[in-house]
């Protein structure tokens, strides 16, 4: 496929392997973080860690919505989809996720809730327009990437004066959470992770461009390097991330140069601006409340607030206390920390956040790298 | 939930709507946040969006770059 199997290509990826290796200085660590869950997805897909030195580390973060979303929301969404005059709207990832006590809204359908899996903002305003006579909610999550299509769909129903249609709003912001985990307070709770580096997000910084991070690297000293999804990209990146710490920069730089430009999409961020606000404060599973951490819609778009319409209760539900979503999100665990990891907790019965999506850490280290850990288990 | 793929734009439709291909199937997708897009520019889709158009000549130089920090 165009623009995507020339970025797998295995030489080029052995010989910027090898450039890696000849730079790392092996008398201190490389700890990078990469933000999104695509780039976890693609670290373990690709086993990207065994191509690099011992000294440079990859710390999985936050970057996957399905995983920041706390239970609390999604029993909010099960609340509102039990309401029989409600069809609830979801992508497909959101159906498994548990909620509080083992549910979920696909246990919710089973039950008989109207829920219905959509591609697109596209699908739940024609589900509006085919059912004029039930209460149609579009259970909206994301980051910065999915917001757009929202903000269009809620305008396109304005335009047709949709009345029975609503958003539960969840969508949430990057560069406030890379914030978060640099200072929160919580830190001393749960302890922090040195991070030499940030991996930033790709198809985010494609609608927001880089300057939203300048401040990250500026204040807190940290590069970043913007990266495609691809290896060969996130090779790239490693490699250009190493030569920030070894040349003491902390600069903003793109490697993304086919799919970002620095102020982003202008037409993207002009529809979010028009039809959402920042709220003060939003909760992240595993980050805690983070400020000004996730959107709302503005006065003059409310009637489309399903919390509002619905009168939704605001929930909170603390994670499941043997479940380490939360230190993991953070990147002060990885997956095999977790003692539900690969036995009650599995991709197919998923007791945290992370197994669900298949962006989430530990869902992807399900599926590419538990082979590698009994590989490296030693011999007794 | 951010992974999205490229693909090809085969035809514009009505109401900011076009057809694309992505290795030879087709789809259906919204075009309402891209400007000045034509037939055979390639797009980046997530949730039956074109987020941005793919700059085929930052692409050639990301991989002339590629080749050539992989052959230092």
């Amino acid at each position: 496929m165009k623009y995507v199997d020339e970025f797998r290509d295995k030489e080029i990826a052995l010989g910027l392997a090898k450039a890696i290796r000849a730079e790392v200085d092996l008398a201190r660590p490389y700890r990078f973080m990469e933000f999104c869950g695509g780039h976890t997805h693609t670290v373990s897909r690709y086993g990207l860690e065994d191509m690099l030195p011992n000294n440079v580390r990859m710390i999985h973060g936050p970057g996957c919505p399905v995983c920041v979303l706390p239970a609390g929301r999604i029993d909010m969404a099960i609340h509102l989809a039990m309401r029989p005059e409600v069809i609830l709207c979801v992508y497909g990832d959101l159906m498994r996720v548990p909620g509080s006590q083992g549910a979920s809204l696909l246990k919710a359908k089973a039950r008989g809730a109207d829920v219905r899996m959509v591609y697109s903002t596209i699908d739940a305003i024609r589900i509006a327009e085919e059912n004029p006579a039930r209460e149609v909610v579009f259970f909206a999550i994301g980051f910065e990437t999915t917001t757009p299509p929202t903000a269009i769909m809620i305008r396109l129903a304005e335009k047709k004066h949709l009345s029975n249609f609503s958003v539960f709003c969840n969508h949430v912001l990057t560069p406030p959470a890379m914030q978060n985990i640099l200072e929160s307070s919580d830190i001393r709770n749960i302890g922090g992770v040195e991070i030499d580096g940030f991996i930033g997000p790709a198809h985010v910084s494609v609608i927001i461009g880089t300057t939203p991070y300048e401040f990250i690297a500026e204040e807190f000293g940290k590069p970043i390097v913007i990266t495609g999804f691809e290896p060969l990209d996130m090779m790239q990146a490693i490699l250009m991330l190493v030569r920030q710490v070894n040349e003491h920069r902390h600069e903003v730089e793109n490697q993304y140069r086919r799919a970002v430009i620095r102020d982003g999409n202008l037409r993207a961020k002009e529809e979010v601006s028009t039809v959402f606000e920042l709220r003060d404060r939003f909760e992240w599973r595993g980050l805690g409340r983070v400020p000004y951490g996730g959107l709302r819609l503005k006065p003059a778009y409310t009637k489309y607030d399903a919390e509002l319409r619905f009168g939704m209760r605001e929930l909170c539900v603390a994670d499941d206390p043997a479940c380490e979503c939360g230190a993991i999100l953070r990147g002060i665990k990885k997956p095999v920390d977790c003692k539900l990891f690969g036995t009650v907790c599995t991709p197919v019965t998923p007791m945290g956040s992370c197994m669900v999506s298949s962006e989430g850490a530990c869902a992807a280290h399900w599926t590419y790298g538990r082979f590698r850990d009994h590989q490296q288990r030693p011999v007794s | 939930m951010c992974l999205a793929i490229p693909a090809a734009v085969t035809k514009i439709l009505p109401d900011e709507m076009a057809v694309v291909s992505i290795d030879g199937v087709s789809k259906e997708i919204s075009i309402a946040l891209i400007e000045d897009l034509a037939v055979g520019d390639y797009v980046i889709i997530h949730v039956g969006y074109a987020l941005t158009k793919i700059d085929p000549e930052e692409a050639r130089r990301t991989l002339d770059l590629l080749r050539e920090l992989s052959a230092e």
